[in-house]
């Protein structure tokens, strides 16, 4: 049994080459078809996403994927040749577990990817092209990438501003479901910080702004309400989650502004997400009880504090990756020989049977102690025998030469052509 | 004597709460959190199983010592732990309840106390027992209220001082979270803490007639009830968080403690049956 796999990732290729291999979501079980059709392989699985493509095979010989992948989408190999990625078994199973745990990803550590590989996984299982060493090897990633999920902080903090916003507010507000975001100045990039929080639940949303027909055009793609400019501070205590983006020269929230809206509130807290500059919130309303004031640049260095601290945090799943890696090639290796020690087992077994029915025949009239003991002592002399034979078979598996060790048994006891000799 | 076998091996698994607690202040936490909870939840059923062998073995459910009260706060401390993290998933109050729960076990599993026939039973042995379970569970609710209040300090520090999300402090549960733990335990301790309180009363005035109001355990307990009424007061009408609900549940929670120890010099009201 091998593992082969060859793709490209946004490492390898550039976005020329991963546009030309990548397989639609409906092509893909024709894809998968034609992969478990070529010659030598055994079962197959096509994983494209926007920032890889993969095919990941279990071969008895070897097999031409790279020039399945040329033929398959009509490119020439010599184009693709320099940016394709090849590796075969350990190298393809770390592979496989460092794509599942998102360590090989553009963003180490996003956890899309184990989705997009377990969908694959579905697509591939349901058309029967996984079924026994891929099915293993790909339950072992996805149980890989959850350890390494568990037990580093890698997928914990986020890196870009949106997102450390979000996960700000998460901290503070616990779940953005059914709050309200109140977005002062309707800019681009406050248009995607607040495109984050609604998918993450935020559900009412507020829209003021100087030009209140742009206000209009904003609230209305948000499906939120607008407010005119005039309004902003009497509207504004509705708001747990403050958006600012204006570009006033000098802050619009002053201290005197906090105090009357945390009044407001009843003592809520309040978030604002300040993305102005110069800065639209004065930073001594972070000063009040129960206000959370972050401008762009408190973002930036959370984001930047994140990413040092997942680099941090991949070193030690790598670690745990390598670990798996070798717990897996070894149960691999353990379960190559079990066919050898059942058919070793069944050879002498049928030997035995033979032998006993022979002998009994002319024992003529026995008891059944005499029957019993008679069994007990053939048994007893198989097992001794196989003793030997299947202990080193079993622990021979990380030994180099297991493979001749193994392939001397099988012709030891003639058990590559089937039947045992009478 | 007292059976202490089951409670000192309760004691042991506890003893895993305190080093985790202990360890989380070094930031060493993230593999113990995998043992903790498994250890102290085997801790609590290990305590159970003491608690009951104790009312057989005394033929009374009350309890009848000193150590066996510690022993029962300790039990309900941890209940509330369990029911707290079975609704919100957080395991920070631990920080500060394993450490209690481990010092009210140790001492009450450090030794036998005699068990004195004392004074006759006048009032029946389920009252004393509803008035003492009753004002554990108020007890305990405060106390979260008052470790939660705590925390929300230092998330909402923690959060203002702009560190980073990556600090050992933000694996606290979201602000909002602990302020429900707060509000909630604070909510579903009063009637409890009310009725314990009232029943107290009852047996004391049936026992003492009307002496017994003027001595410095129930001052202090009724100061205790007042505090925790304003605290609910505030939290409820004007929605105190933060620095000032914190100061208050620290006095709340302070009142408790003095009320706990009048009995130390209260001439009426000791921890052994009346």
């Amino acid at each position: 049994m091998n593992f082969h796999l060859i793709g490209v990732n946004h490492n390898s290729a550039p976005l020329e080459v991963r546009e030309r291999l990548a397989v639609s979501e409906a092509q893909l079980p024709d894809a998968i078809r034609s992969l478990v059709q070529q010659p030598g392989v055994d079962e197959g699985i096509v994983l494209s996403t926007c920032n890889r493509v993969e095919v990941l095979t279990s071969t008895k010989q070897s097999a031409d994927l790279r020039g399945f992948l040329g033929s398959y989408f009509g490119v020439s190999p010599a184009a693709l040749n320099s940016h394709i990625y090849e590796f075969e078994q350990r190298e393809a199973i770390r592979h496989v577990f460092r794509v599942a745990s998102s360590l090989d990803s553009m963003v180490v550590g996003e956890s899309q990817i184990l989705g997009q590989v377990k969908e694959a996984y579905a697509i591939a299982r349901g058309l029967g092209a996984v079924h026994s060493a891929l099915e293993a090897l790909l339950s072992r990633a996805f149980a890989v990438a959850k350890r390494v999920r568990t037990e580093t902080a890698i997928g914990s903090s986020s890196v870009s501003v949106a997102s450390v916003a979000v996960q700000l507010a998460e901290k503070i507000f616990g779940s953005l479901e059914n709050r309200t975001v109140y977005l002062i100045g309707a800019g681009k990039m406050a248009e995607l910080a607040a495109r984050h929080l609604i998918a993450h639940g935020a559900k009412n949303i507020i829209v003021s702004n100087r030009t209140y027909a742009r206000a209009e055009e904003l609230a209305e793609s948000f499906g939120g309400r607008p407010v005119p400019f005039e309004q902003m501070y009497e509207t504004a205590d509705h708001a747990d989650i403050i958006l600012t983006s204006t570009g006033a020269a000098e802050p619009i929230f002053r201290r005197e502004h906090g105090e009357r809206l945390r009044k407001g509130r009843r003592n809520r807290p309040m978030f604002f997400i300040d993305i102005a500059v110069p800065r639209n919130v004065h930073p001594d309303v972070n000063k009040l009880d129960g206000m959370f004031v972050y401008d762009v640049d408190d973002l930036q260095s959370v984001a930047t504090d994140n990413a040092s601290e997942r680099k941090k945090e991949a070193e030690r799943a790598e670690k745990i990756i390598e670990l798996e890696v070798d717990r897996f090639t070894s149960r691999m290796k353990s379960l190559a020989v079990v066919p050898t020690i059942l058919s070793l087992q069944e050879y002498c077994e049928t030997i035995r049977q033979a032998e006993v029915d022979r002998i009994r025949g002319r024992l003529g009239t026995i008891t059944p102690e005499q029957e019993a003991a008679i069994e007990a002592m053939t048994r007893g002399i198989i097992n001794k025998l196989l003793h030997t034979p299947i202990t080193t078979l079993k622990s021979s598996t990380d030994h180099p030469e297991a493979a001749t060790i193994h392939e001397m048994i099988r012709r030891l006891f003639n058990l590559n052509t089937g039947k045992p000799k009478e | 004597m007292l059976p202490l076998f089951w409670l000192r091996v309760a004691l042991c698994l506890y003893g895993v709460g305190l080093i985790y607690a202990l360890a989380s202040l070094w930031g060493g936490r993230r593999v113990l959190t995998r043992i903790t909870l498994p250890a102290v939840g085997l801790g609590t059923v290990f305590h159970f199983v003491s608690l009951v062998e104790n009312a057989m073995f005394s033929g009374t459910w009350a309890p009848t010592s000193m150590h066996g009260l510690e022993s029962l706060l300790a039990f309900v401390l941890m209940m509330f732990f369990f029911v707290i993290y079975a609704r919100f998933g957080a395991t920070s109050p631990g920080l500060a309840v394993f450490p209690l729960v481990f010092w009210l076990t140790f001492s009450a599993s450090s030794y036998a106390e005699p068990t004195e026939p004392s004074a006759p039973i006048f009032v029946s042995v389920q009252w004393i027992y509803i008035h003492v379970a009753l004002i554990f569970i108020g007890y305990s609710a405060l106390f979260f209220s008052f470790v939660a209040s705590i925390l929300y300090l230092i998330q909402e520090r923690n959060l203002k001082s702009k560190t980073g999300i990556s600090s050992f402090w933000s694996r606290l549960p979201a602000l909002a979270t602990i302020d429900e733990i707060g509000f909630k335990c604070l909510i579903w301790g009063f009637p409890f803490m009310t009725l314990g309180l009232i029943a107290g009363s009852i047996l004391a005035e049936a026992r003492y007639g009307t002496r017994y109001f003027a001595d410095p355990k129930i001052l202090l307990s009724g100061l205790m009830w007042v505090v925790y009424m304003v605290l609910l007061y505030t939290r409820w009408s004007a929605g105190w968080r933060g620095r000032r609900a914190a100061y208050l549940a620290t006095f709340a929670f302070g009142a408790a403690m003095l009320a706990w120890a009048a009995n130390n010099f209260s001439q009426m009201h000791r921890f052994i049956a009346p």
